[in-house]
């Protein structure tokens, strides 16, 4: 008897000082680690901004942020000039949820906001489509929220739409290598794409941009392959595609990020008989450039989510562009998707990510 | 163990009778057991651990972020989040207390969300009611868990390797099926409804509350959920007392792909899409959430109250560290903290059960 009661209190007490263990985890989390972001060095992203009348404080104002997982570089990129531009101004309160491809979890995080009565959301969703529901109810709210990178499906989600140029992104691609094609009189020529994440419209409108360019010179792509904007993918899926194609003039893979492990099939296999353009503008990407490693890269500006916590701050206060004439911020700003090759890259170093 | 079963297999005992035979046969496993054993394993020992977790969470939640996490808000916006996973962990329980597991949910979800939201069945779907979608949503389910259930009990295949299979294909599948994108409801009843509201609470929470409900029933006062138990518990022994084993363990997964096609139907409308990126690793949340709820992995033993507060305890914990501006990555160290120390603590009880006569 004796035996039998003691136990159950043993047993809880060890179940509630593991509950106390990961409780006190939850708080030493808490209190330390704002602390010691606070010293960081701003300064990255130049985020001082011409000093014009917009940067002064104004009304603090509290912004919630929410992004995929930064399991690549590009978007590791995003989260954080996206967290270094906010502590470069006094007058925002930055609420991070970053770090998930749940969309599900994700919707939570920006309800959480809602609850929270956050000031105007920054949110660069894991897929558009599926964070319009929770958008439109942020706005119907009255939150302004700033749609970063992956588009909602309706235009009543977003106060202010901020993307890169994925069709131009395939464009530039797609023109660049009718330019290279042109320029060494090549015959013939086989051309591989090397896409990302298939099922996200970026890919989709990538994919359409460079068949679009390549048809203007008579082009079409004749092998493709698509990985997930991992290094392993990238790898697999770049050793698959020169299994299926013995001779190759011309290969352009999405991401960089990917293009690690592209790059790294390439070497393997020993081949290099093409002209390799990139995509998003990497660290690597542009020392490989430097190195003539590789021809080209298409840059797809990692501030982003920056200048979307810009821009959410003029909302929640009310300012508009000053460099505009018109007193709001703008509905939709698209940014340009440049060629970086040799003859240009010194001018982008800076924006390149590690991966 | 079944030697010394005292009601060895006369199979033309009447059925009424099948209870206490099943109890007998428990009984001879069970004779080792000490009373401390059978009162954590009684409903409420085997609970108030984890509420003591919850509540712990709760207080930490309120400690850290205040008003903030106790608005109802707040609470409905968790509960919200836990509907989807805990209908699937609600059915994960049925299979794992049978003996077996699923590692194919996630991808059942996403192949029935996607089957639900095709052009053709949203048109059908216009044209009568949005019940269709459920309708199709919840028989893609079963289907896929009739699949599992019969290359499980008949085919003889390790539930391992039968659900790792449909893993793979129901999700490739619904790849085919969406072309790899993500198809947008624009039937509005559905999302109106489903995500909506019901004497001011959310609907999806209400499904996830009769769910549970339905669950509890099934488990505990009914001959399917004493049958569970028993076949889980000892699949020889629950043949010797008259269980059709292998039906009974087909009827499992069944009863899990319905969770599943429900789950789908849900998640479809929170998101107002289907996609074949849906329910991504929800084998692994769900798993995790019937173990640390006290269900053996090796089955005959589990809860349906366990399961619920095992998703809660997850759900808490990530709307904790959101609250607080914390990083995923350090409430992914945490979450397998909780699960180390949740099944840990199962097998010390395990052990003692049997040390102690």
């Amino acid at each position: 008897m004796s035996v039998g009661t003691n136990r159950p209190h043993r047993r809880l007490l060890t179940s509630m000082a593991a509950v106390f263990a990961a409780g006190a985890f939850v708080v030493g989390c808490t209190s330390n680690e704002p602390e010691e972001e606070e010293n960081a060095p701003a300064a990255e992203t130049g985020g001082d901004g011409g000093g014009n009348s917009n940067d002064e404080p104004g009304e603090t104002v509290v912004i919630g942020f929410s992004g995929p997982e930064a399991d690549h570089g590009w978007l590791a990129a995003v989260n954080d000039s996206a967290i270094a531009e906010a502590e470069n101004y006094d007058d925002i309160e930055l609420r991070t949820a970053e770090g998930t491809n749940d969309a599900s979890l994700q919707i939570s995080q920006i309800e959480t906001f809602i609850n929270e009565g956050v000031d105007a959301i920054v949110l660069l969703p894991t897929d558009g489509a599926q964070l319009t529901e929770v958008a439109t109810r942020a706005m119907e709210a009255g939150i302004p929220v700033v749609n970063v990178d992956r588009e909602f499906s309706t235009p009543f989600a977003a106060r202010t739409t901020i993307l890169g140029d994925n069709y131009g992104m395939g464009v530039s691609a797609g023109t660049y290598a009718c330019q290279l094609i042109e320029e060494h009189g090549i015959a013939d020529p086989v051309i591989a794409e090397i896409a990302g994440i298939d099922s996200l419209p970026l890919t989709q409108d990538r994919s359409q941009g460079f068949e679009d360019a390549l048809a203007a010179c008579d082009q079409t792509v004749d092998n493709r392959v698509a990985a997930e904007f991992t290094v392993e993918s990238g790898e697999e899926q770049a050793a698959n595609l020169l299994q299926a194609a013995p001779q190759i003039d011309i290969i352009w893979n999405h991401d960089d990020d990917q293009g690690v492990g592209v790059k790294q099939a390439f070497d393997n296999a020993g081949r290099d008989e093409f002209f390799f353009i990139g995509g998003a503008g990497s660290s690597n990407a542009m020392q490989w450039i430097q190195d003539g490693e590789m021809e080209a890269t298409i840059l797809y500006p990692p501030t982003q989510a920056a200048d979307g916590i810009r821009l959410a701050r003029l909302l929640a206060q009310n300012k508009g562009m000053s460099d505009l004439v018109q007193v709001e911020v703008p509905r939709r700003i698209v940014l340009n998707a440049p060629v970086v090759n040799a003859d240009n890259v010194e001018d982008y170093l800076h924006l390149g990510f590690e991966s | 163990m079944s030697e010394q079963t005292p009601a060895a297999p006369p199979t033309t005992t009447p059925p009424a009778d099948e209870h206490r035979r099943i109890e007998a046969a428990a009984a001879a496993e069970g004779e080792t057991q000490s009373r401390f054993v059978r009162f954590m394993t009684s409903p409420f020992g085997r609970n108030l651990g984890l509420i003591v977790a919850l509540l712990v969470l709760c207080a930490v939640g309120a400690a850290t972020a205040g008003d903030r996490f106790v608005s109802t808000d707040n609470m409905l916006t968790v509960l919200r989040f836990s509907a989807v996973i805990g209908v699937v962990s609600i059915g994960m329980t049925f299979v794992i207390i049978g003996g077996g597991i699923d590692l194919s949910v996630g991808a059942i979800v996403a192949l029935a969300s996607v089957w639900a939201t095709t052009l053709a069945t949203q048109t059908m779907a216009e044209d009568t009611h949005w019940l269709i979608m459920v309708f199709v949503a919840c028989a893609v389910g079963v289907g896929c868990g009739l699949v599992n259930g019969v290359l499980v009990a008949y085919g003889g295949m390790a539930p391992f390797i039968a659900t790792l299979a449909m893993f793979a294909a129901a999700r490739g599948l619904a790849e085919i099926i969406s072309e790899k994108r993500t198809q947008i409801v624009d039937v509005r009843g559905l999302v109106d409804v489903i995500n909506g509201e019901f004497i001011g609470i959310p609907v999806l929470i209400w499904i996830f509350a009769i769910v549970g409900a339905i669950g509890w029933v099934l488990l505990n006062r009914t001959t399917f959920g004493r049958r569970t138990i028993a076949v889980g518990g000892n699949a020889t022994a629950a043949r010797l007392a008259g269980i059709a084993v292998k039906r009974h363990t087909v009827l499992l997964y069944v009863v899990l792909g319905l969770a599943c096609g429900i789950a789908a139907i849900m998640l479809t409308a929170r998101t107002g899409t289907g996609s074949a990126t849906h329910g991504g690793l929800y084998e692994l949340d769900a798993i995790a959430a019937v173990v640390i709820g006290g269900t053996l992995l090796t089955g005959g033993r589990g809860t349906i109250v366990g399961t619920i507060i095992g998703v809660l305890i997850f759900t808490t914990l990530t709307n904790v560290f959101t609250l607080n501006n914390l990083d995923s990555s350090t409430q992914a160290v945490a979450k397998g903290a909780i699960i180390v120390v949740a099944v840990l603590l199962q097998q010390r009880v395990a052990v003692r059960g049997s040390d102690s006569t």
